[in-house]
């Protein structure tokens, strides 16, 4: 038996020594969501490697000390029922252990679903970011400005990803920034992310939709405000408007480069935001875009509601 | 021109050089099977003593070997996919390819062969466990199985007629709607599913009856067996979250054959109802998996420990208490749909909760060898591998539970390596520690334990090469169900180790294949009735059993009764012989699984005049029983002494 365990740690150090040449991405967080998450992760194995260590060494004991061929012949097992207090810590440490977690995790609930710590202060960039058969198309109503495909972010600015899909349900990831949240088509999900340095992300669709799925990636690029700004001015200058004909082309199923449009397509290919208890009416679709902009953080709980 | 359109449907979207072999090879072996039963005459034995059965040995035996048979097709499927991710921008598979094999190696192995495993032990150990002839309702058992095996056929045809479902084993609306998945896969998906899911609801029925009601005298409830525990407690949960999966199935069905609009995204349609249902059920299924699974653990590690299971009691309770909580988790399956911290909230700490119950579990098997006379055997190696392996399965779990965590987790193969890391050390090692265990009960031979060794440290080296660099790649940022990758991503190795892994794997089940040809060939018939000297019920009767199990029924002193009986002098059997009552053979169940298979291949290919009929024919059956007198029939005291006499004295 104890050749197994040589074996199994040998090989659990070969491939920490195969996968150690890089830090993984989502344990080298660059933003305080993806931090909360990696800081959870980190204390989670910390507390698993002890349980399982302790049961691993409790097993390897017992194997050892009443394996058979170490016993007499006329050795027989005593019956035993069990023991009221070998139980009450058999219950009680894992309830402490699960209840300690339960609690950093209600905790980290709360964080990850509301702007970044740190960044309470400022006016979030809003950005709506929605998929179709499989690319992200990024609109951004305050600079007006639409990309396909890849994302130019601010550093330290609370950024609010407004998520929908035109089709399967997708999965908007950024794994350095933080954890995914589900784009999809019948309503408007919100995903809070900031990041703290400059720098190139991998942004993907973390959800299975079909034969494009693999290759639903984007780029993000985090850069300081001024060269956001410079950014976007730019934009400006350069880039043509997108059209409604435009961007049903856009849709068609397939793969697409990285492409700028100045306008987006909510002017009139709105977000489903509540989509499931409002009377369809181009007009109250109208005033709802515009009002959205000032009343989303009251919006993020409530979308399994309807 | 006509009749060319018509069958143009059958025709694979999207076929390759493989699936065109294994039409072929299809082909070849069902001309096979049918020329060697004329040729040897068995069509006759086949139809008397398998087809018609509703002997509970029987039918364990054939849910055995389709669930074998079934563990090879989805191991195909996995090794396959494996050796595409082996190498970055790999090109052995595309795109839909990969689609299809993902999400038929998924359902292939959950539905057709992690089922029918734990119902070939429900079926071959319970009766024998609390002392009944057969089980409570022996033709709707038979009805069971003709289900099951008619569901997993019609899956099964997918690939070569019409073509595969490929929108994954969790089949997301919209996804698997019309819109996005228009070829009949998804329809074989439902349909195949459904029928076999009537089949396990029967089973769920039938096995509560069972335990309920059949019981030796003297066996309580808290004298039950641990697996019969275990069985009980996960046929009461299948009798509850089947017909979740029933209801989703049907409302998916009519979505994709007459344009309902439960799961689309308009017309008042919700997408995420799917998911919602989906795991209602999902979540349960993995606990009615492993509880079985836990069962078989129990009786193990208590025989080759020689010694009684520590805290009975509490691992009954445990069961009980998991059972409940397996309701109660189901949304930690999409913790990033959007529905809030509130919410993620009470499902992170429901779904951490089961952590307690598992753990005590796991604490009572190590306190069960403690002070015991451990032996190395194949089914005890497995037990011993799995509590680690398991352990390590489970505390990955609560890791997953850590909802603001798990964003990062979700749709990885870290969550991948998860699943995998309890199934396989949890139920795949339960039923091969089962079928070692079990093999010399119901087929007279011992399995040879050299070869079994090898195929256990195949399998357990290859488990941890295959699913533990999955944990790193999913934290590295590689999503699952991606077909490929490119070599700047750095997922190459890791993901050349799995490969590696999953092929030492794939060496291991083939020696089990080796083992039986090995041991049949050369194991001594001559082991008595109790090979392992082992202590519950199932143990005391003859080996063979004969088909009425126990020729006087058992009297009942403790869980253990058998052992009592070996060393406390417990007298199990008492009085005369008496006349048996056994049910009759019937063709029925056979007939409606047939007619079942008919009109789900109907449905799937919209055919509406054969699936009409089909329907019509399964209630003509179902009337026809109504009005059918059949009191069964008596096996005579003659009969059973000669029987007693030839299987070596009367027990």
């Amino acid at each position: 038996m104890r050749k197994k365990w040589t074996l199994l740690t040998s090989m659990m150090a070969l491939v920490f020594v195969l996968a150690g040449c890089e830090p993984l991405l989502v344990l080298d967080p660059k933003g305080p969501q993806a931090e909360r998450q990696a800081n959870d992760i980190m204390l989670s194995i910390g507390i698993m490697s002890v349980i399982v260590i302790v049961v691993m060494v409790i097993l390897a004991y017992i194997l050892f000390k009443y394996r058979a061929s170490k016993q007499p012949d006329d050795y027989e097992p005593p019956h035993i029922h069990g023991n009221k207090w070998v139980e009450i810590v058999c219950v009680g440490v894992p309830i402490l252990i699960v209840a300690y977690l339960s609690f950093v995790s209600v905790k980290s609930n709360y964080i990850v679903e509301s702007t970044p710590e740190g960044y309470e202060n400022q006016e979030p960039l809003v950005i709506y970011a929605s998929s179709s058969d499989w690319k992200w198309h990024f609109s951004y109503p305050e600079e007006g400005i639409e990309t396909v495909n890849y994302l130019y972010i601010p550093t330290d600015r609370p950024i609010e990803f407004k998520l929908y899909s035109y089709g399967p349900i997708t999965s908007f990831w950024i794994p350095q920034l933080g954890g995914q949240k589900y784009a999809m088509s019948d309503m408007v999900t919100t995903l809070h992310l900031a990041a703290d340095e400059a720098g190139e992300y991998m942004g993907r669709n973390a959800n299975f939709s079909g034969k494009g799925f693999a290759e639903n990636t984007f780029n993000v690029t985090a850069m300081s405000q001024a060269d956001y700004d410079e950014w976007v001015d730019e934009v400006h200058d350069t880039a043509k408007p997108l059209t409604e004909d435009e961007f049903e082309t856009l849709l068609e199923p397939g793969h697409l480069g990285q492409m700028t449009f100045t306008g987006t397509h909510l002017e009139f290919s709105p977000a489903p935001e509540h989509a499931h208890n409002e009377v369809s009416d181009e007009d109250s679709d109208e005033s709802h875009e515009h009002s959205n902009h000032e009343n989303h953080t009251e919006e993020e709980t409530d979308h399994s509601g309807h | 021109m006509e009749f060319l359109e018509f069958f143009e449907r059958f025709a694979i979207p999207h076929p390759s050089p493989a699936i065109y072999a294994s039409m072929v090879a299809i082909a070849l072996t069902s001309i096979g099977i049918v020329a060697g039963l004329t040729y040897f005459k068995k069509w006759g034995y086949l139809w008397r003593e398998w087809l018609t059965t509703v002997d509970h040995k029987k039918i364990g035996i054939m849910y055995l070997v389709s669930a074998l048979l079934m563990l090879f097709r989805g191991g195909a499927d996995a090794i396959m996919m494996r050796a595409q991710l082996a190498t970055p921008d790999a090109k052995l598979l595309d795109a839909q390819h990969y689609n299809e094999i993902f999400t038929t190696h998924g359902v292939v192995m959950i539905i057709f062969m992690a089922m029918p495993f734990i119902f070939a032990f429900m079926n071959l150990i319970v009766p024998l466990q609390i002392g009944a002839r057969d089980v409570a309702f022996p033709r709707l058992n038979a009805l069971s199985f003709w289900l099951f095996f008619a569901g997993a056929m019609l899956f099964n045809i997918s690939f070569v007629v019409g073509g595969s479902p490929d929108a994954g084993w969790t089949s997301y609306f919209p996804l698997a709607g019309n819109d996005f998945s228009e070829s009949v896969g998804t329809n074989y998906y439902m349909l195949a599913i459904q029928i076999s899911g009537i089949g396990s609801l029967m089973t769920g029925i039938n096995m509560c009856t069972t335990i309920l009601k059949m019981r030796a005298p003297g066996m309580t409830l808290m004298k039950m067996p641990m697996f019969t525990w275990s069985a009980f407690i996960a046929n009461v949960i299948i009798v509850f979250a089947f017909p979740v999966l029933t209801v989703a199935l049907i409302m998916g069905t009519t979505d994709r054959l007459f344009a309902t609009n439960f799961f689309t995204t308009e017309s008042g349609g919700m997408d995420m109802l799917w998911a919602n249902f989906f795991w209602i059920w999902g979540h349960p299924e993995v606990y009615i998996l492993i509880l079985p699974a836990f069962g078989l653990y129990s009786e193990i590690i208590s025989t080759f420990s020689r010694r009684n299971l520590y805290g009975y009691s509490s691992m009954v309770w445990s069961m009980i208490l998991i059972s409940l909580l397996s309701f109660l988790v189901w949304t930690h399956h999409f913790f990033t749909m959007g529905q809030g911290a509130l919410t993620n909230s009470i499902f992170s700490i429901t779904t951490m909760a089961i952590a307690v119950p598992t753990g005590v579990k796991i604490f009572n098997w190590l306190f069960t060898m403690w002070k015991g006379k451990i032996r190395f055997t194949v089914p005890m190696l497995y037990s011993i591998g799995f509590i680690p392996l398991f352990t390590i399965g489970g505390v990955t779990g609560v890791m997953l539970a850590m909802s603001a965590a798990d964003y990062q987790y979700h749709n990885t193969m870290f969550l991948v390596a998860h699943f995998h890391n309890t199934i396989i050390p949890g139920v795949v090692f339960a039923m091969l520690a089962g079928l070692t265990y079990y093999w010399p009960k119901f087929f007279g031979f011992m399995l040879n334990e050299k070869i079994g060794k090898v195929t256990f440290w195949l399998l357990t080296v290859g488990f941890v090469l295959a699913f533990f660099p999955m944990y790193l790649t999913g934290l590295d940022g590689q999503a699952r169900r991606m077909y490929t990758y490119s070599e700047a991503t750095g997922f190459g190795p890791l993901n050349m180790l799995s490969f590696i892994g999953a092929a030492l794997m794939a060496i291991g089940f083939v020696t089990i294949v080796y083992n039986v040809y090995y041991s049949f060939k050369n194991s001594s018939r001559d082991i008595g009735s109790d090979p392992w000297d082992a202590r519950s019920l199932e143990w005391a009767t003859h080996t063979p059993v004969p088909e009425y199990n126990f020729a006087r029924t058992p009297q009942i002193s403790s869980s253990e009764t058998f052992w009592d009986s070996k060393k406390n002098g417990h007298v199990l059997f008492k009085g005369e012989i008496e006349e048996i009552h056994m049910p009759n053979n019937s063709g029925v169940p056979f007939i409606m699984g047939i007619i079942f298979f008919i009109a789900g291949f109907s449905f799937i290919f919209a055919l509406w005049v054969p699936a009409v009929i089909g329907l019509i024919g399964i209630f003509v059956c179902m009337a026809m029983r109504s009005f059918e007198k059949d009191h069964g029939r008596h096996i005579s005291v003659k009969e059973i002494k000669e029987t007693e006499e030839k299987l070596g004295g009367a027990k």
